[in-house]
């Protein structure tokens, strides 16, 4: 009798060291796997890649320990509780345990919670998109000029269209490639001249959809300098893939430098890879699918390098 | 003896036109056998998985490669389109849709569906819709290439201008398919309120059912909104009218809520089947009840309700409006609870049972491995902030496919393999099948695992051409997708070879509990005929003593003269 109570309670004992020893591997995994997921990500080039980042290392920490437990039963079962061949015999007859199934209703619970929360904090503070207003795009766009009076807080335009990128600078001249000052809250209105497309910066982690019709207004602040790729991530059709080009994030002093320089320069046409392979397309028979003209590139002062090597 | 929800109109539901023929000239005609019905979907269905097969591919073939080199980008766009659009609407809701006829009339004990008429007219609406789609191929200007949600104003672009055009055609496809849908709603609904087996009450169908409920209910809510924007997308493109033209004052993001109010649950009517397929399979091969039945239940509608209120969790980058990114935020996370209270008990139903390995088996753990992965990748994609980051990249394609392929696809072939006895009459052969489980296994892990990085280093999604920087994880994805190419080999010919030759299968091959088990394999043309089985607890009573039925003994002894 007392020999079998005793039996008991080691064997209790063991589970419960068995239990937490796993529960304390899981753990330290799951750690290592959070801070091993910032390098799965492009550098971090605005303000709000390292709250994005933070965000994602802690849902990685918390899915790793998720995916490891669960498939860490899912491993020992297929170990210890197969069946010999030709036993059909039943396993434990357990209906369900109703504490149990609280347990796993209410943790999950408080944990998407929590994380909805952490989340509407970080939105809170990021507030990259402003407001939305109708824009006709048949209408040319209202002057710069008229709107902020102080020059650095002027948006910058972005004009998306099938398949180029213009930015046209407050200063009054327009680029292919996208300058901006370090450490500096940029205003942009984006605005697209024909569909849908997305203003997407990977080592910014930001992105915004831009919807023919309307202006949107958004901001970010860039943190890091470097060349960094601009792609468009919402599908425009055809040479969609071909919409990209590059951000420069430079120093205030190289962006101003930058900046008179270009305004100088005579506009010449600007980045336009969807409209040479259309014209490659043009000479072997115009052969594949039905597909809309690229437009025309528009007249830049700053044409830019598409080739120069970007980060991210 | 407990006989509760008895519905007098069992035995008087309008029968079947009897004598069909019983050779398998029956599969080519309009046959109103669910039986017969549901083989014609499944076998039609897998025929477009093969041809989605295919287009995925050849698109992975062009991906395998940084530049455009295969295929003019206009060809990319149209074949991944077309992609989507096959493995959804030709593969994946009709697989579905022969399940559910195959199983759900005799699992609750009924003859036959309660519209059987209908019922044919749904499954014959499968291939009209698959030919008016296919034939895009063949129009001027090529089919659809604005992706399967066919946004505005890329979609109603219409370059050539001709009235009859590919995007078009996948319109009228997909309207198609919405009233096939409806059809088959109204009737798996109706047949599983009205014709349950005498004492089968709520609380004692089985959960596959529950789940077929669920999701048909989501049908029927959701489709009208499908509808709807489909209708207005025909008039925009095709007689100039502006609902969502910003050129002339329409508003192209509307498209968006019309398209996934209805999308986002379809993505549910897809996937709790699947739930259900898990739900049946595990206690029978665990050979354990299954673990919190009611609450396992419960769940599935848990999950139909939340899944009304989540569809602008795809429009967190639209300029949706703070408040309302918060709100759906939140409630798309929510549908992870009942999620995990399902998928929990799975695991609690395996803990300490007597696990047997073979086919169906495996591809239950493989899908609930993989859906674990799959459901965690959607809580980051559900995070704002996140998905900020990485909607619309390749990560979001690699989650969707964890889920579409490696979890609703496994537990389809899972659905396969096990009821397969039952409805051919003939034993598969299980070698073949563990050669097609680890085939398809590692080759989707190659697909889709790598891609999620591809996605959050940037590289965006329906690119016919990428920065080589994302070559690495492309390459290995491609090899993936060709070994899952191969993988349908053994498949098939464990399909074609088990049924035409294949060991006869007795009643009950697996021991499994359900009221299907009880019948002959393969069934007779009513069922139960006149017999119907009284239910007299709940399912999943593996080891517990508890009879499912009164009078099981009759019936497994009938079933084993019979068959
Ligand atoms: C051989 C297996 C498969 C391969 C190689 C494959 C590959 C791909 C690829 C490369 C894409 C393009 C992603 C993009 O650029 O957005 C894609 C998209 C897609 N796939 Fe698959 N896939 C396979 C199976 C499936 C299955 C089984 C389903 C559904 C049942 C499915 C549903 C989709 C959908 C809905 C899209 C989105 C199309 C769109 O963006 O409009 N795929 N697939
Ligand atoms: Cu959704
Ligand atoms: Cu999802």
């Amino acid at each position: 009798m007392k020999s079998n109570l005793k039996r008991i309670i080691n064997q209790k004992l063991i589970s419960i060291v068995g239990v937490s020893l796993a529960i304390f591997i899981d753990l330290l995994l799951s750690k290592l796997m959070a801070s091993w997921s910032y390098s799965w990500l492009p550098v971090q080039a605005s303000s709000a890649a390292p709250y994005v980042d933070n965000l994602f290392a802690f849902e990685t920490g918390i899915g790793t320990f998720i995916f490891l437990g669960c498939s860490g039963v899912i491993g020992w079962v297929l170990i210890f509780n197969r069946a010999p061949k030709y036993d059909e015999s039943f396993g434990e007859p357990i209906e369900g345990n109703t504490n149990l199934e609280i347990v796993w209703t209410v943790i999950p619970l408080l944990l998407v919670i929590a994380i909805a929360i952490y989340s509407t904090n970080i939105n809170s503070t990021l507030k990259n998109l402003g407001s939305k207003s109708k824009y006709d795009p048949q209408k040319d766009l209202i002057q710069n000029s008229e709107l902020g009076q102080n020059i650095s807080d002027a948006p910058i335009d972005v004009i998306a269209r099938q398949w180029n990128w213009e930015f046209v600078y407050p200063e009054g001249f327009s680029s292919s490639e996208l300058h901006l000052p370090i450490n500096n809250k940029i205003n942009f209105r984006l605005i697209s001249k024909d569909v849908l497309h997305g203003f997407y910066i990977p080592a910014f982690r930001l992105k915004q959809d831009i919807i023919p019709g309307s202006i949107i207004e958004y901001s970010l602040t860039p943190t890091r300098a470097g060349v960094y790729r601009l792609r468009d991530s919402m599908f425009s059709g055809t040479y969609f893939s071909e919409n990209q080009t590059n951000v420069i994030v430079e120093s205030k002093d190289s962006y101003q430098n930058w900046i008179h320089k270009t305004v100088k320069k005579v506009p010449v046409n600007g980045l336009n890879q969807a409209g040479i392979l259309y014209k490659k397309r043009l000479e072997k028979g115009d052969r594949g699918w039905a597909t809309v003209p690229p437009n025309p590139p528009p007249m830049v002062n700053e044409p830019g390098d598409y080739q120069q090597p970007h980060e991210g | 003896m407990t006989i509760t929800n008895y519905d007098e109109r069992v035995l008087k539901a309008s029968h079947p036109v009897p004598g069909a023929p019983n050779n398998w000239r029956r599969f080519f005609g309009f046959n109103t056998d669910a039986k017969v019905i549901g083989i014609q979907y499944i076998v039609t269905a897998l025929f477009f998985l093969l041809l989605g097969g295919l287009l995925g591919m050849l698109i992975r073939g062009e991906l395998i490669t940084p530049p455009s080199d295969l295929f003019d980008p206009s060809v990319y766009n149209g074949l991944y389109t077309m992609h989507g659009t096959v493995m959804l609407f030709l593969f994946l809701f009709p697989v579905l849709s022969g399940l559910t006829n195959l199983l759900v009339p005799p699992m609750i004990g009924a003859p036959d569906m309660a519209f059987p008429k209908l019922n044919a007219l749904a499954f014959w609406l499968v291939p009209v819709f698959s030919i008016v789609l296919l034939a895009s191929f063949f129009v001027p200007g090529g089919p659809a290439s604005s992706g399967w949600w066919s946004y505005p104003p890329v979609s109603i672009q219409n370059p050539l201008g001709h009235f009859l055009n590919g995007q078009m055609l996948w319109i009228v496809a997909i309207g198609l398919s919405g009233v096939s849908s409806i059809i088959g709603a109204l009737n798996f609904v109706t047949t599983i309120i009205q014709m349950r087996a005498p004492g089968m009450g709520f609380f004692k169908m089985p959960i596959f059912i529950w789940t077929v409920l669920a999701a048909q209910i989501l049908q029927l809510l959701g489709l009208p909104a499908l509808t709807g924007g489909a209708i207005m997308l025909f008039f925009d493109l095709n007689f100039g009218t502006s609902f969502f033209n910003p050129e002339t004052g329409g508003d192209p993001v509307l498209f968006q809520h019309f398209f996934w109010f209805y999308s986002h649950p379809a993505v549910y009517v897809m996937v709790l089947p699947v739930f259900g397929i898990f739900s049946e399979l595990f206690p029978a091969y665990s050979r354990k009840p299954l673990f919190g039945y009611k609450f396992v239940a419960v769940a599935s509608f848990g999950i139909t309700i939340l899944s009304l209120v989540v569809w602008v969790h795809h429009m967190f980058y639209t300029g949706t409006p703070m408040w309302m990114r918060n709100l759906f935020m939140f409630t798309t996370m929510l549908i992870a609870v009942p999620t995990g209270v399902k998928v929990f008990a799975w695991i609690a139903t395996l803990w300490g049972g007597n696990l047997r390995l073979n086919t169906p088996m495996l591809f239950c753990l493989g899908g609930l491995f993989n859906f674990i992965f799959g459901g965690i990748t959607g809580v980051m994609l559900a995070t704002v902030p996140i998905d900020i980051h990485v909607g619309n990249t390749y990560f979001v394609v690699a989650h969707f496919h964890y889920i579409i392929f490696n979890t609703i696809a496994f537990g389809i072939f899972a659905g396969i393999y096990h009821w397969f006895p039952k409805f051919t009459g003939r034993m598969f052969y299980e070698g073949l099948g563990k050669v097609h489980f680890a085939l398809t296994f590692i080759g989707a892990t190659l697909n889709w695992l790598p891609l999620h990085w591809a996605g959050l280093l940037g590289m965006p999604r329906r690119v016919a051409s990428y920065d080589p920087e994302f070559a690495i994880w492309n390459v290995i994805a491609s090899i993936g997708a060709f070994m899952l190419g191969v993988a349908s080999i053994p498949f098939i010919l464990n399909m074609v070879s088990s049924w035409s030759r294949g060991k006869k299968a007795p009643p009950n091959p697996w021991g499994a509990i359900g009221l299907e088990w009880l019948l002959p394999s393969p069934p007779p043309h009513e069922n139960f005929e006149d017999d119907i089985p009284t239910v007299l607890n709940e399912p999943y009573n593996y080891g517990l003593n508890k009879p499912f039925v009164f009078d099981e003994e009759f019936y497994i002894s009938k079933a084993l003269n019979d068959s």
